[in-house]
């Protein structure tokens, strides 16, 4: 059994967290024609724009209600309106996604009805537009939460409800925040191997994966369409990854009846099957050889990778779900679990990661905890204590600032597991140091208790 | 609150700023941000600009009291350099749960954190920030910090500048406010010097202080305190032994410089270190204020060499690039005084300024670009990411300068851009940083990526495919449809 340990600092220390606003406007941000809204002071939007352009060097659509000192004391009821309104106007989105702040939270307003009754005034203007309301309020939760809130906000506002007469050959996914634009193409291309056609929502493949377009679009220009969203109702299936997308999916069934099965993990050989198997049931259709030549490479890598990580102590800080799929990996391939650091202790899968105690807190914790270690494993923000501690650090996660290509990186189904694999055998190698008389000196180590003594060669 | 109102107002009402002057009572009072359009802001709020105005002093602990947004969101963002402590790049936060909101155990939860930080950094202060939710509530944190000061024994600070109080700009001078208040001041120097000064709203991005203050040194001048880049909490708090200071960003710390000047004497000139001529103006001018207030004549000589020797390797240094820049057209689309101190320099060496945004600029700082524009046309307020990407979509430039926050308007729309704000990696300060400004121009510029990337897939034009069957002929042919079919082309920008 796990032990879920609270925070019981009073100083976080390097924050681990991105804001459940931030995790909302994400999921928002995988809509076509979408405009991600904060309603709270400018900072906030200011604060989550700049983090997702260093993350994905693109354009990010996101505005703000610019709540200031009189509506904060007041109420922000007209600075929603008028916002919505300006949005409308200005750049005509699809969707407006409204995802509340700890600001306006805190104030306590009654958002739903606020957006209401501006939709009975105004309707004819904003006709065209869905808004949908996420109460993500930052003193709650992380980026897993607020992906999570907003869609199932959006299942509930947008999707049409009632049983509905299914196209055997469609199915649903919804993907888990952490999942990458490489991932979630990589994801189509496989169910459409089977002869399926997948709805895929949200889809940050269409507008965060670094293409040119050829005009000015003030919106998101990719993603699930609004159409997409209302006709969720129509698929045979829905398979959602990531405990945290349980909740969505939960809500889809009992709108709609469609069925779902849950993924906790598409990496690694074992659930990959499981998916692979599962495509096959529903399609009728046999395994693809293509896909059968990446579960053999798969084994290759298994075969070839074991060696760099048996033994390894690994330091993990992530969302829950994250955590999970990391860590299952990586005991999967022999290593140990030397310190997991977590966001927030809202999620069951935390009970199943399979290590003995999980922290809730930051990368401060990290720090603390992964001495030792052979590798850090966590967002950008870990690079200093992987500086500090002389650990490698593999980046995952968000945000990734220093390094390009993140959304491109594969990590889920046989490919992503393999690339992961050589990934983290290759990050092993390059810090590898040559044994020297003083680091093999018997008498030398012999204070050290076995179990915190890192693996000799691969480290200082 | 009030107190809080009262320093806003105090704030607003700043006798220094040109523009300021120019209103009357009743507009002085509304003060200089303008209202933000719910919408349709950009920006920062006002606890953003005082976090970075007082983040880059490097040895002491930054504490943000709120929620996580605050500083989650946001740590470790900013490209201020060090020659010394790292604890300013350490993010501290009291991330605010919703039980402790509920509860109303925020203050206490702040009393432990500032202790927490004590005894695991011992750092020879703590700031500690107020932001919307906590302001909201009613934290007092000037009770909170005081108490802390007086239990631990060492300076806390309280920066008062919750976010919705208004913008960046705002909370840039609020925390200038809070180091007058409890900071400046507080510790006695022993080694005053005559040629002591400060810099002011110097940020030290990328180090580039590092290329100018070699040149003090060389001068006999000693930086007291250069605030906020690469300072020491004890040359902060002794910075009112200063003979004179020069003030670098004015919109960010003016009535810092003033009221310095007002309670210690210290008279200040407003400068900058982009450009060239600037750069030896700069030299120039704190000379001057040395020699007003006491020092040696005979730096002045000093200093008038040291120019003319710096200014001379730097023009050949620049001289090298005309060839290649010659007849270049650039887009500035920044604010303040980088635009006009700059803009010289880049004409100098035969760059064309094809536009300069003068959003922050000042009614001098746009006198002065006009005289060297020579054409008002080019001054623009601000544009609209739609207009600003069709003027560089149809070839009206041939590189834009500017922040991040129109970087990908510049690189969608396939036009080579350079970051001069707060993100670069480049220090572009002084006589060598101005070189460097250049070099980088230059290159981007030049990149052979931009000749490949405007390039359409052959596909697209498939008539023209077919004529490449043929031979030589075929393929001029086919540049030339292209041309026509797709308007853009390689072929248009002459040196691909």
């Amino acid at each position: 059994m796990v032990r879920i340990l609270p925070q019981t600092k009073s100083a976080a220390v390097n924050p681990l967290k991105s804001s459940q606003p931030l995790g909302a406007a994400f999921a928002f941000l995988g809509v076509e024609g979408a405009m991600p809204l904060f309603h709270g002071s400018q900072g906030c939007t200011s604060f989550a724009l700049v983090l997702f352009v260093r993350h994905f060097k693109e354009t990010i659509p996101l505005q703000t209600t610019a709540m200031d000192e009189v509506a904060t004391i007041l109420g922000g009821a007209d600075h929603l309106e008028e916002a919505i309104l300006n949005l409308k106007t200005r750049t005509n989105p699809k969707l407006i996604g409204v995802c509340t702040t700890a600001l306006v939270e805190t104030r306590g307003e009654d958002f739903a009805s606020d957006i209401a009754s501006i939709r009975a005034k105004r309707g004819g203007e904003l006709a065209g537009t869905k808004v949908v309301l996420a109460n993500t309020p930052d003193f709650h939760g992380a980026i897993e939460d607020g992906w999570a809130t907003a869609v199932t906000a959006m299942i509930e506002t947008i999707t049409r409800s009632g049983k509905q007469a299914r196209d055997t050959k469609k199915i649903a996914i919804l993907p888990g925040w952490n999942l990458t634009v490489a991932d979630i193409e990589h994801l189509r291309e496989t169910v459409e191997s089977f002869g399926l056609q997948a709805v895929i929502f949200p889809d940050v493949s269409g507008a965060l994966d670094g293409t040119v377009p050829d005009r000015w679009i003030p919106t998101t220009y990719g993603g699930t369409t609004i159409d997409e969203i209302r006709e969720l109702g129509t698929v045979a299936h829905c398979i959602a990854i990531g405990e945290h997308m349980r909740r969505p999916a939960e809500v889809l069934h009992r709108l709609t009846g469609v069925p779902y099965v849950l993924f906790q993990s598409l990496t690694g050989l074992k659930g990959v099957d499981r998916f692979a198997s599962l495509l096959s049931a529903i399609s009728g259709a046999a395994v693809p050889t293509k896909l059968r030549r990446r579960r053999a490479q798969l084994q290759d890598a298994l075969l070839d990778g074991h060696f760099h990580f048996g033994g390894k102590r690994i330091a993990i800080a992530a969302e829950p779900d994250q955590l999970y799929q990391l860590a299952t990996f990586f005991i999967g391939m022999g290593s140990d679990i030397a310190a997991a650091v977590t966001t927030t202790d809202t999620s069951k899968i935390l009970e199943q990661v399979p290590t003995e105690s999980v922290q809730v807190g930051d990368l401060g914790d990290l720090e603390g905890l992964a001495a030792g270690a052979d590798l850090l494993v966590t967002h950008s923000h870990g690079r200093q204590a992987a500086e500090r501690l002389g650990i490698p650090l593999m980046r995952i996660g968000f945000p990734i600032f220093d390094r390009l290509g993140s959304q491109h990186k594969l990590t889920i189904l046989y490919q992503g597991t393999r690339d992961l694999i050589f990934e983290v055998a290759n990050i092993f190698q390059a810090n590898q140091r040559a044994p020297t008389p003083e680091t093999l000196d018997p008498f030398r180590n012999r204070d050290m208790p076995d179990g915190l003594r890192s693996s000799l060669l691969a480290r200082r | 609150m009030s107190s809080l109102s009262a320093k806003i107002q105090d704030v607003f009402n700043e006798p220094a700023c040109e523009k300021n002057h120019g209103k009357d009572a009743k507009a002085r009072k509304k003060g200089c941000s303008k209202p933000l359009t719910p919408g349709a802001a950009a920006g920062g709020c006002a606890f953003d600009g005082a976090k970075i105005v007082l983040q880059p002093i490097t040895d002491i602990a930054h504490l943000i009291h709120a929620p996580l947004a605050c500083e989650g969101n946001s740590w470790d963002n900013r490209g201020a350099a060090s020659s010394g402590p790292t604890l300013w790049r350490t993010s501290f936060t009291t991330d605010l749960s919703e039980l402790d909101l509920v509860m109303g155990q925020s203050e206490r939860k702040l009393f432990r954190a500032i202790r927490e930080i004590k005894e695991a950094y011992a750092p020879p202060a703590i700031f500690v920030y107020s932001t919307c939710v906590t302001a909201l509530i009613g934290d007092d944190i000037e009770a909170v910090c005081k108490r802390a000061a007086e239990k631990f024994g060492l300076p806390v600070v309280p920066i008062n500048a919750p976010g919705f109080v208004g913008s960046k700009n705002l909370g840039n001078k609020l925390a200038g406010e809070a180091l007058l208040d409890h900071v400046i001041g507080t510790v006695e120097p022993d080694d005053a010097g005559p040629y002591d000064i400060n810099i002011l709203g110097e940020f030290n991005l990328s180090g580039e202080f590092w290329l100018v203050k070699p040149l003090l040194d060389k001068l006999g001048i000693r930086v007291r305190a250069c605030i906020p880049g690469d300072a020491r909490y004890l040359d902060i708090a002794s910075a009112h032994c200063a003979r004179a200071a020069m003030m670098v960003c004015s919109t960010a710390l003016i009535n810092l410089a003033r009221k310095m000047e007002e309670r210690w004497d210290i008279p200040f000139f407003e400068g900058s270190f982009y450009g060239i001529t600037d750069t030896s103006e700069a030299l120039r001018q704190i000379a001057d204020l040395l020699v007003r207030k006491g020092a040696d004549p005979e730096i002045l000589d000093r200093t008038e060499a040291l120019i003319a020797e710096e200014e001379a390797i730097a023009w050949k240094k620049l001289e090298a690039y005309r060839p290649r820049l010659e007849g270049k057209r650039v887009l500035l689309n920044t604010g303040g005084v980088k635009s006009w101190s700059v803009v010289h320099a880049l004409m100098e060496i035969g760059i064309e300024i094809v536009g300069t945004s003068v959003k922050k600029s000042t009614v001098e700082d746009k006198e002065r670009i006009k005289q060297i524009l020579k054409d008002e046309n080019h001054m623009f307020e601000s544009m609209a990411p739609r207009e600003l990407y069709a003027m560089l979509s149809e070839h009206k430039a041939d590189i834009m300068l500017s922040g991040g926050r129109t970087q990908f308007i510049a690189l969608k729309a396939k036009i080579p851009w350079l970051d001069i704000n707060q993100e670069r990696h480049h220090p572009y300060a002084g006589y060598d940083g101005m070189v460097e400004l250049v070099r980088q121009i230059d290159l981007a510029i030049h990149n052979p990526i931009w000749c490949q990337v405007r390039e359409p897939a052959p596909w697209d034009c498939l008539p023209a495919v077919e004529e490449e069957m043929l031979g030589e002929e075929g393929a001029r042919a086919t540049v030339d449809a292209f041309k026509k079919l797709a308007g853009t082309t390689a072929g248009d920008f002459g040196e691909c």
